[in-house]
């Protein structure tokens, strides 16, 4: 890659998600206006590398946008003339030059603009995985080739994942605007879902052979940090980014020299990031304030380990405490199986033990091998060593990452 | 420890291209050039606007006015010695501000910068400095030791 073109794509994650919103706004279509800031980023990639890149980079893309905008409206204004003469031959009303509209429309900051994008590229009617191609590549200004290599599929495949979505949009005929106050917690649950997902990704990578891709964790903490600015009232938009911010702390001491994965309990902590640990906790303080919710529940129990020094140091009767009421809040088997083991830390294998048993019944934890890792781990603490071994195999029999299998298979062959 | 893990979509598909890294850039500006009297307030406008477009956009984790290098102090240590010197240092160059960004590329880095100077240049004329784009070691610059 050049050094323009880095330079075309640095502008453009700075200014695709203003210009889209922007450009939803004055055509009053998402999909038009998507193109239209396409076609402006590609006119870019044409020309710096020849012209060099302009003085003011950002109103370039925005005059080049407006121009293809105005070529649109004009062609579609004189169709429209067009057919209205035919239809009835009198059509007098000329209001002066209405490029002049459009031009004011574009100049003008709308502060929830770019609030408005983000709800309609999380709109609840399109796929999980659509969502987030089309966040990342609209409000997140990365390219379908970044969108590809990030989630390690052919960039076609982004490519028709976009433009489904935007049919279905259009289908839909999902409007540019915010949804209704009563609807209002339940699309920003969507939205935070679509951030938490793509964190996720780069978090706890469920494919390939790399243990993280920060890279991904690093967007969606970006677009965390945007909705705490749209959304700066709203406790769980702070508990989300207190999360993220948390958790990504830990991603220096998460790889080990060969790549491997390090559990928790063996982290060299003072590898933990302490800048992103003091944000976090700030963003926590912030959501617990305002009321918190799920994510905030996660993000404290992230703060009980950022505080610790030490597994043996950290305070698992509050962790445990804190897993029994995200349990009450948003039951699931993966909250109930971290139960298991903060409950298991806090008051002996057995009791962790025990819970954890009782979870092999639950369908969505049958093939998990967490759930196998986690009883590995009690029935080791417990003595029981052939059922631990067995245990950890099973554990890496079921994880479908290259990294995280290698690790069960040395934890298999350290309890012999 | 489990980590709670969701549901992805995606399976593994054809990589083959280096991955990106997240990156943090710390940049120090400095003063070459001062016109006489303060900042005129349109200035101090256009960096509020611009640090708030930095933060809004999530790459802006910490900016700080530096005050004149009077009021701060030179610790050094020279031939085994340790020294205490008291400001103002005697270089032309005063440092005046930092900004810390976390962003994905050092084109990125430099995009916010140069934005930062230009508003220097549009709106007070005169004034000249420099501003220093540092990359922040990360844990992708430590590799990982030859396996045994």
């Amino acid at each position: 890659m050049t050094t323009t073109t880095s330079a075309v794509e640095a502008v453009w994650r700075i200014e695709s998600g203003r210009l889209v919103a922007a450009l939803t706004r004055i055509t009053g279509d998402f999909a038009a206006a998507e193109d239209l800031a396409q076609d402006a980023l590609e006119r870019a990639l044409r020309q710096w590398p020849s012209d060099g890149v302009p003085e003011h980079p950002a109103s370039w893309l925005m005059a080049t946008a407006k121009h293809l905008a105005v070529d649109a409206y004009r062609r579609r204004l004189t169709l429209d003339r067009k057919l209205a003469e035919l239809v009835q031959e009198t059509s007098h009303e000329q209001e002066g030059d209405p490029m002049s509209d459009v031009d004011e429309q574009l100049d003008t900051v709308v502060p929830d603009d770019l609030l408005r994008l983000v709800f309609l590229t999380c709109h609840p009617a399109l796929t999980a995985e659509s969502q987030v191609a089309l966040t990342l590549r609209t409000v997140g200004g990365l390219t379908t080739r970044e969108i590809a290599r990030a989630f390690l599929v052919p960039e076609p495949t982004v490519g028709q994942r976009i433009s489904r979505a935007k049919r279905t949009l259009a289908e839909r005929q999902v409007r540019f605007e915010l949804p209704p106050p009563a609807e209002l917690r339940a699309r920003l649950g969507a939205v935070l879902a679509v951030v938490y997902l793509i964190f996720n990704e780069g978090y706890a990578a469920t494919g390939g052979d790399d243990w993280t891709r920060p890279v991904l964790c690093h967007d969606a903490l970006r677009l965390g940090r945007l909705l705490t600015r749209l959304q700066p009232d709203e406790p769980e938009v702070h508990g989300l980014l207190a999360l993220m911010e948390l958790q990504a702390s830990r991603i220096p001491a998460r790889t080990g020299p060969a790549g491997e994965a390090v559990l928790l309990a063996d982290q060299d902590r003072r590898r933990w990031d302490l800048l992103l640990v003091r944000r976090g906790l700030a963003a926590l303080e912030t959501a617990e304030d305002l009321g918190g919710g799920p994510y905030t529940l996660q993000a404290a129990i992230a703060a009980c380990h950022a505080r610790a020094t030490s597994v043996a140091t950290t305070d698992w009767r509050r962790v445990a405490a804190l897993y029994t009421l995200l349990l009450h809040l948003t039951p699931s088997p993966v909250v109930a199986l971290n139960r298991a083991v903060a409950v298991g830390m806090a008051q002996g294998p057995d009791r962790g033990l025990a819970l954890a048993n009782k979870l092999t019944d639950t369908p969505a934890l049958a093939g998990h091998p967490e759930l196998a890792a986690v009883r590995a781990t009690f029935l080791q603490q417990l003595g029981r060593l052939d059922e631990a071994r067995a245990q950890f195999l099973l554990a890496a029999e079921r994880t479908p990452n290259a990294s995280q299998r290698r690790l069960y298979l040395r934890q298999a062959d350290a309890v012999l | 420890m489990p980590s709670d893990a969701p549901d992805i979509p995606d399976t593994p598909d054809d990589i083959s291209t280096p991955e990106e890294i997240p990156v943090r850039y710390l940049v120090l500006l400095k003063a070459v050039t001062t016109p006489e009297g303060p900042p005129p307030p349109e200035l101090m406008e256009a960096i509020m606007t611009l640090g708030e477009d930095a933060r809004d956009a999530g790459v802006l984790l910490d900016t700080q006015g530096l005050q004149p290098s009077a009021t701060g102090a030179r610790l050094s240590l020279l031939g085994g010695t340790l020294g205490t010197a008291d400001g103002p240092f005697t270089e032309s160059k005063e440092l005046i501000s930092y900004a810390l960004y976390d962003v994905r590329s050092r084109e990125e880095a430099l995009e916010w910068t140069s934005r930062f100077l230009r508003a220097h240049r549009d709106r007070w004329p005169g004034w000249e400095g420099e501003a220093d784009v540092l990359k922040v070691f990360g844990p992708e610059d430590f590799p990982p030791p030859a396996p045994a």
